[in-house]
């Protein structure tokens, strides 16, 4: 066979629009996820136990079921539940909210755990309330001990929105769904995807290892 | 005696873990200036004792008042009481993210509300005055243990205490290292700052000690004068534990 370089070319413009609806859908879940799993964290690990018994079940929920089922739920049967349309890059920004967050909840919560007591002890024993032991000096702390598994996350989100191929929303994965549909090339485009992909991953990976680097763990 | 010298006062207070009780209705009143030395076996409840001061443990019945304040009174009460007691642990607790400037200026810019410029000439001078003025820009990990001890003093003396509590501050340090830690204190000591200071330490008892107290078994078993208690133990207990930590 021949590899047909014009095609990629051809189709450049339509996979770095995806690629760029890749990166608006993973940056707002994301954002969004790490919010929500910072809060259900700390939740998680001090909350009253009321709150906490609804995180651990908003986290069975999330874990135990698959994303393309969430984004499903949310994409086609919210709006009957609800009343309302909702369009697709929404649900896709949703979905990874509440995907990501849960995942997120469980990382922060091992970090704050991880913590020795002695350190926020010391903090209370100065006459600091909880919520200043917790911001500025466990919760940096923890922080640091987040960024490998926190990245580990970022990664995964970002590559689980192609799974919105499914509600047509046209990200990477789609538009090369779509371009391959009119020409047929799979071999040009599958690669060219792939690259766009590994481009956005190892960037993201170099991001990850230089906050690293200026945030060693202690 | 008046009381307005009495800096701590414990009243039938109870602490347990469950169905353990650590502390079975201790009475106990430490009055200003003085240096209380506390020993007893591990389990003997004396760092319970300690850390029931400063409410990082609470207490399950009786009282503890601080300076006249309780305990188990408002979160403010807490707050003053905390400022009042400054602490020093066993494993240091520095910060690891701050250097030891950092560390010693942090209760005062947080929990005092001090300016940063007045907080870092006060931080320097606790530096100075613990010998380690040289090591304001290091981080924890870049000092040896007794130098850590020593920045948490520091520390601890930054929130401006009328009291401080030592629990085993020389436990975790190397012999060599101890000298140094206990220099500081015998110091602090001899400017009259009220100590309660848990420790297996007998000599800094001996030496320093204005009160022995002998815990055993969450009891008050012993409370008096440490030449005298070490030199002549009331009883075999004492004698004993002596003899197993020498």
């Amino acid at each position: 066979m021949d590899f047909e370089w014009s095609v990629i070319w051809g189709s450049l413009p339509n996979l770095l629009m995806g690629a760029r609806l890749t990166l608006v859908i993973a940056f707002f879940g994301l954002a969004g996820g790490l919010t929500l799993g910072a809060v259900t964290g700390m939740v998680r690990t001090y909350g009253h136990p009321i709150l906490d018994y609804i995180a651990r079940g908003y986290i069975l929920l999330i874990r135990g079921t698959p994303l393309v089922v969430q984004v499903m739920f949310i994409y086609f049967a919210l709006p009957i539940i609800a009343g309302m349309r909702i369009d697709g890059v929404t649900a896709a920004i949703l979905s990874i909210v509440i995907n990501s967050g849960a995942y997120v909840a469980e990382i922060v919560r091992g970090a704050l755990l991880s913590i020795p007591k002695g350190l926020g002890e010391a903090g209370l024993a100065m006459g600091l309330p909880f919520r200043k032991v917790l911001f500025r000096i466990i919760g940096p702390l923890a922080f640091r001990r987040m960024i490998p598994a926190l990245g580990n996350q970022c990664i995964t989100s970002l590559k689980d929105t192609s799974l919105f191929i499914v509600i047509g929303v046209g990200e990477l994965t789609r538009q090369g769904q779509e371009v391959m549909a009119s020409n047929y090339r799979a071999v040009e485009i599958w690669t060219a995807v792939a690259v766009i992909y590994l481009i956005i991953l190892s960037t993201m990976a170099y991001g990850l290892k230089f906050i690293e680097k200026r945030m060693p763990i202690l | 005696m008046s009381p307005k010298l009495q800096m701590v006062e414990f009243r039938q207070v109870v602490k347990s873990f469950g169905p353990l009780v650590v502390l079975d209705k201790v009475d106990l009143t430490i009055t200003k200036g003085e240096v209380v030395v506390i020993i007893g076996p591990s389990g003997s409840g004396k760092s319970t004792l300690l850390r029931c001061i400063n409410a990082l443990e609470t207490i399950q019945d009786g009282d503890i008042l601080v300076d006249g304040r309780s305990v188990r009174g408002t979160k403010d009460d807490i707050h003053q009481i905390r400022l009042e007691a400054g602490m020093v642990f066993q494993q240091f607790n520095l910060f690891p993210q701050m250097t030891a400037l950092e560390n010693v200026m942090f209760g005062p810019l947080h929990s005092r509300g001090m300016d940063k410029k007045a907080a870092r000439e006060l931080a320097l001078a606790l530096l100075a005055k613990v010998g380690l003025q040289d090591k304001a820009n290091h981080a924890p990990s870049q000092l040896s243990g007794g130098q850590q001890q020593r920045v948490a003093i520091a520390r601890a003396l930054a929130i401006k205490p009328a009291l401080m509590l030592f629990d085993e501050p020389t436990s975790a340090l190397d012999p060599e290292l101890r000298h140094e830690v206990l220099k500081v204190m015998r110091d602090l000591a001899a400017e009259n700052m009220t100590m309660v200071v848990v420790t297996h330490e007998i000599e800094f008892a001996r030496q320093v000690g204005s009160r022995l107290i002998f815990m055993e078994g969450g009891y008050i078993v012993h409370d008096g004068n440490p030449v005298e208690l070490l030199s002549n133990p009331p009883s075999s207990r004492l004698k004993d534990f002596l003899q197993h930590v020498h």
